[in-house]
């Protein structure tokens, strides 16, 4: 982890309420997609954990929906702003505990990380296959930017507006030998019980510090205690009790 | 040069800047980020007789200038702290540790400090009698001088080393509690924990806190702070460690003309890591600013006579 100030360099609006922001910075403590950053907010005493869409050497993405009065303030945000962020939070998504055909299922606020994933999987060598679900058309984002990878991309929708009509779990293929999933608790709830092989779930809660200090976000694993911010916020499918 | 050494019972500290129980674990999450022996000492996760899991989450929320935590002791319970944590603390921290012990009776208590009165690197007992986020155990020793003492008595049958009683604020008169630990025995007193206070979601209807209610800390809770360090300090003779919302140099000076003898910092670190040791960078220069040689000349500065 480390603590420092970035630069926003680009701000885009995916969806109503939707932004995706681009920073520049010291990205040295990214080592696996699904990590977080924590942001200092003016006016706010906690800071606010964004899950980490994509980076390289000198940049970093995140995409967030406005959910409260932090994330909407974020929305203020403009190019130039300098941010506090702890960086590099969580231990991310462990490519190496991936099958060739990994699943890598987003819902939701719970997309952005899956795409890190992604390019992270076909650095890999391995072969993703994306499943993105929304609640309807207007609310879709990156599913242009996960076939732009040359991954094969489905799309649900509960109302039927695009793509395939349901939840995620009305879309999953025939045939993988694992998966990735992030997204509302009753998404990866029904992963969890949809799915046939073992997998990696990421995991969302209410966070005091975000770097394992605090006990804030603990939970019960089959394993043993686990806070959320430092042990996870990803879990195998194997230690999870719900 | 300035001086920013205190001595608390009888050990000397650097300077008077200790993170506060439940914000600094055992020290390993911090010493990642910076060389933890900076500081002054550091008081570790509260410890009860067996391990606990807490609350069930949400156990935080967000205030105005602060947040409510319901974490409810988590820790692994004083067997694993001395066979793995103190260990591992030994290895990144080379001054005396100030042991957080909580309970759910005087009995429980006493097996606690006991055990880690054997530990070499345990310096000062802070006893919690504060907590707000359990039931029948915690609060309910510190909202009464008589149970209080009761507590203080026990601890202090059992161990030599000093013992700092940690206080209430959520009391009518918490100098007549310290009063009731300094007769019945205690080396000192730590003030305040956190204030039970509680936030509801206008959208679910129901407290933000899987607890329902929650210990406020963080800026906001600092004046009340200050203020029932100021009130102790005219009610007892042993040294008090002040701590509630302190996240500055300034604040740290503020506390110390109230009565702080050491100030412990809490919520500050959880928003940022570096707090203390920002704190500790910072104090020689805002001493200067204020004309003060030495630290330990301006406890209790505030109050007249």
């Amino acid at each position: 982890m480390t603590q420092g100030f970035y630069r926003v360099e680009t701000i885009r609006r995916l969806a109503p309420d939707v932004l995706e922001m681009c920073f520049s910075g010291d990205t040295g403590a990214i080592t696996a997609p699904g990590q977080f950053v924590n942001i200092k907010l003016k006016g706010f005493f906690l800071r606010r954990p964004i899950s980490i869409c994509d980076w390289d050497e000198k940049t970093l993405t995140i995409i967030f929906k406005a959910v409260g009065k932090g994330t909407a303030a974020l929305f203020d945000a403009e190019p130039g702003d300098e941010m506090d962020l702890l960086c590099g939070l969580g231990n991310g998504f462990d490519v190496s505990k991936c099958g060739d055909r990994t699943l890598v299922i987003g819902g939701g606020a719970g997309v952005p990380p899956m795409y890190g994933l992604a390019k992270a999987l076909l650095r890999a060598g391995k072969t993703p296959v994306a499943i993105l679900g929304f609640n309807q058309k207007e609310e879709i984002f990156y599913a242009d930017e996960f076939r732009a990878l040359g991954v094969e991309t489905i799309v649900t929708t509960v109302d039927g507006s695009e793509g395939v009509r349901g939840f995620v779990t009305d879309a999953l293929p025939d045939r993988y030998d694992s998966f990735c999933a992030c997204g509302p608790l009753p998404m990866l709830k029904a992963v969890y019980s949809a799915t046939t092989t073992s997998g990696l779930l990421s995991f969302e809660e209410r966070m005091g510090c975000g770097f394992g200090a605090c006990m804030g976000c603990s939970c019960k694993t089959k394993y043993g205690n686990k806070r959320i911010c430092k042990d996870g916020p990803v879990l195998e499918k194997e230690e999870i009790i719900w | 040069m300035v001086d920013t050494k205190v001595v608390l019972s009888g050990v000397t500290l650097d300077n008077p800047v200790i993170p506060a129980s439940g914000t600094f674990g055992y020290g390993r999450e911090f010493a990642e980020l910076y060389d933890i022996n900076c500081l002054g000492t550091f008081s570790f996760k509260g410890t009860t007789g067996d391990p606990r899991f807490g609350n069930p989450t949400p156990r935080i929320a967000e205030t105005p200038g602060g947040m409510l935590n319901a974490v409810g002791l988590q820790n692994p319970g004083v067997e694993q702290v001395i066979a793995k944590e103190l260990p591992r603390l030994g290895e990144m921290f080379r001054k005396p540790v100030m042991a957080n012990v909580s309970g759910f009776s005087v009995e429980e208590y006493a097996h606690t400090c006991a055990r880690l009165d054997r530990e070499e690197q345990v310096g000062w007992l802070e006893v919690n009698i504060s907590c707000p986020n359990v039931h029948g155990g915690g609060m309910a020793f510190g909202a009464d001088p008589e149970a209080a003492a009761a507590v203080t008595r026990a601890v202090k049958a059992v161990t030599t080393k000093p013992v700092y009683m940690k206080l209430s604020p959520n009391v009518t008169d918490i100098a007549a509690v310290a009063r009731a630990c300094e007769d019945a025995g205690a080396d000192g007193v730590s003030l305040i924990n956190t204030l039970l206070a509680m936030r509801i979601d206008l959208k679910t209807r129901k407290p933000l806190l899987a607890n329902g209610t929650g210990g406020l800390s963080g800026p906001a809770v600092f004046p009340v702070a200050v203020r029932m360090v100021y009130q102790v300090y005219e009610a007892v003779s042993i040294p008090i460690i002040g701590m509630g919302g302190v996240s500055s140099a300034e604040d740290v000076i503020e506390m110390m003309l109230a009565g702080a003898t050491a100030v412990e910092v809490g919520a500050a670190n959880l928003v940022d890591p570096f707090a203390c040791r920002d704190i500790i960078r910072d104090l020689p220069r805002v001493m200067g600013q204020y004309g003060i040689d030495s630290l330990s000349e301006i406890i209790g500065g505030a109050h007249n006579g």
